[in-house]
């Protein structure tokens, strides 16, 4: 069961996450990060990087989160890698603080 | 365009990582990368368990990294034995170690050097089939085995002590252990920690896959998991959620029952224990038990520390495996912190009386300490390699000698290196060694067996 990218990583973009990961696995579009499923090795190392708990193993997501399993399986197809940290979007600390984390 | 010549010790993650961040660099970049071992990859390969075979897909990242251009292997090298850091030095612009922290913490206890009290470092490296770990003896016809502590490792050796070998005889564990394994009398293993079930370092991932062990129950004391005040303000911490969901799953574990007899058939248990501080291994030669002091928890959340009830309680065992932390070794012209086992370091510069040591660097389990997981490598090496890059502005305008110098260095000292084409035919012989057995691979367990396949 691979590692989901779920709504809160919208318009934050803190990249935190790609640096952790040991494998190669995240997309990008303009808003958001995607996991590629078939890459990612399910090694938990993205998700307390995440400042904003955006990310979820699937076993231990809540059901109503369940679309995004299919929302990163496809996004991540097409979509380019990203392998490097980049600048938070502008909006990013906004949003953390509107999430309140 | 002048060539800067970097030297990494040690294959594992962190080392990889600070490959690839110094090959994606700017800079016209030679990376020489040193291994003791004629195999790449450390814990990944000696570390991480055999039924996590996901995890090691890490190493195709690696494997793409190695077959890289300005990326050299120099495996079969030993920094303190064939070649010093001053001669790397020497033959380099800079040096980043990344040799982790092979040894283990000890109880510094009564009885810990009985024949049957092992360290988890022998153990793991012993299935693991690493040939620093190939002679060690393990007595299964026990039946009772204490692990020392709460962490991902501990987890790991209660899996392997407890798993049918069934399940085992398809992943990459050595063959010897295997052998032994299928013989194991194992009954109970007993998981202890001085602290509690919401301090428990365990990821739930690893604690869940304990409970879906076939023909295994897990077991706790359900007042174990009645807590106090202090570790309710830890769990309403949102970034503890690995706390709370480990204290559910311990909630959800059966009950001790009076046991019955335990029977060679009966199910193997693995029985969680809290609040015990290590006293004394009893035994003559070898173990025949175990004492602890009982504790209770006692201050503020997140520094709870134990304080002894006056009581303690003993636990009849042949076998004992510590879990308690590793630490790094000390190398000859480097400092080193003997406190925390590792080297003194800011951002991965190291530090020699309170000053950076020009060109020398360090990453991974020997910058940090033995925390984190393979992934959390990735960025601490970024970090190193980031300082590194802001230090070598304008040193390529003294040349060094890089892979020439030191394979030069390494011939006349007659030591036989082992580069990438070697390294991937012990890969190509390995496999095909496994595939008589339906394994990935069969795993050579001796140096000398590795370097006998480049023989021929
Ligand atoms: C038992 C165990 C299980 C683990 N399981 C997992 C897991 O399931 N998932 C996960 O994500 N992480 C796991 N980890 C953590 C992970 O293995 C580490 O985070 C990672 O390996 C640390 O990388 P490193 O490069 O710093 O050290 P290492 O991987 O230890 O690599 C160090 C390398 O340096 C070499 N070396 C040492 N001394 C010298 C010398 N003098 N000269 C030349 N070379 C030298 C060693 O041979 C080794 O290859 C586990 C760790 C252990 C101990
Ligand atoms: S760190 Fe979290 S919010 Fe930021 S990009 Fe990664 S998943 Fe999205
Ligand atoms: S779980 Fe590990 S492999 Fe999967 S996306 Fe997260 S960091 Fe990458």
């Amino acid at each position: 069961m691979p590692h989901i990218v779920t709504e809160n990583c919208q318009s934050c973009r803190f990249t935190d996450c790609v640096s952790h990961c040991p494998v190669e696995c995240f997309h990008e579009d303009d808003e958001r990060l995607y996991i590629n499923p078939d890459v990612c090795v399910d090694c938990g190392a993205c998700i307390p990087a995440c400042p904003v708990q955006a990310i979820y193993d699937v076993v231990d997501m809540p059901e109503d989160k369940d679309p995004w399993i299919k929302v990163n399986a496809e996004r991540s197809k097409t979509l380019p890698v990203i392998m490097s940290k980049q600048e938070p979007l502008p909006t990013a600390e906004a949003r953390r603080t509107e999430l309140g984390l | 365009m002048l060539k800067i010549h970097i030297a990494i010790v040690g294959s594992g993650p962190s080392g990889f990582y600070a490959a690839e961040a110094l090959l994606r660099s700017d800079l016209n970049v030679e990376v020489n990368m040193i291994e003791k071992l004629p195999t790449p990859f450390g814990l990944v390969r000696s570390g991480v368990a055999p039924d996590h075979p996901k995890l090691k897909q890490s190493i195709l990242v690696y494997d793409r990294i190695l077959k890289q251009d300005g990326m050299n292997f120099f495996g079969n090298v030993t920094v303190d034995e064939d070649i010093s850091v001053e001669d790397l030095l020497k033959t380099h612009h800079g040096v980043i170690m990344a040799c982790g922290a092979p040894l283990d913490n000890k109880l510094n206890i009564d009885g810990e050097n009985l024949k049957g009290s092992h360290a988890a470092t022998a153990f793991v490296g012993w299935y693991n089939g690493h040939p620093e770990y190939r002679d060690e003896k393990f007595d299964f016809k026990q039946k009772t085995a204490i692990v020392i502590g709460h962490g991902n490792v501990a987890a790991d050796i209660c899996r392997i002590l407890s798993k049918p070998v069934s399940e085992l005889k398809k992943s990459d564990i050595a063959e010897h252990a295997l052998d032994a394994l299928a013989e194991s009398q194992i009954r109970k293993i007993h998981v202890v920690g001085r602290r509690g079930p919401v301090q428990a370092k365990f990821s739930p991932k690893e604690l869940r896959e304990l409970v879906d062990i076939s023909n295994v129950t897990t077991e706790v004391d359900v007042n174990d998991c009645e807590i106090g005040e202090q570790c309710k303000v830890e769990l309403s911490d949102p970034k503890n959620i690995s706390s709370g969901k480990n204290l559910e799953l311990f909630r959800s574990f059966s009950e001790l029952q009076t046991s019955p007899e335990l029977t060679p058939h009966s199910p193997r248990k693995i029985k969680f224990r809290f609040y015990l501080t290590s006293q004394k291994i009893h035994g003559a030669e070898t173990v025949e038990g175990m004492s602890f002091f009982k504790n209770q928890l006692g201050g503020q959340a997140f520094s709870q520390t134990v304080i002894s009830t006056g009581e303690t309680e003993h636990i009849s065992c042949g076998l004992v495996f510590r879990s308690i932390g590793y630490r790094g070794v000390p190398f000859k012209d480097i400092p080193f912190c003997d406190d925390q086992g590792k080297i003194p370091n800011k951002e991965g510069r190291v530090i020699k009386n309170g000053k950076a040591m020009p060109g020398v660097y360090v990453t991974g389990w020997q910058k940090r300490g033995p925390s984190g997981i393979i992934g959390t490598n990735r960025a601490d090496s970024i970090e190193t390699v980031d300082c590194l890059l802001a230090d070598m502005a304008g040193v390529e305008k003294t040349p060094k000698s890089g892979s020439d110098g030191l394979t030069a260095l390494l011939k006349k000292r007659q030591v036989q290196i082992v580069e990438l084409d070697d390294w991937l035919k012990i890969d190509t012989s390995e496999i095909a060694r496994g595939k008589k057995y339906g394994k990935p691979r069969e795993k050579f367990t001796r140096v000398d067996e590795m370097l006998d396949v480049l023989s021929v």
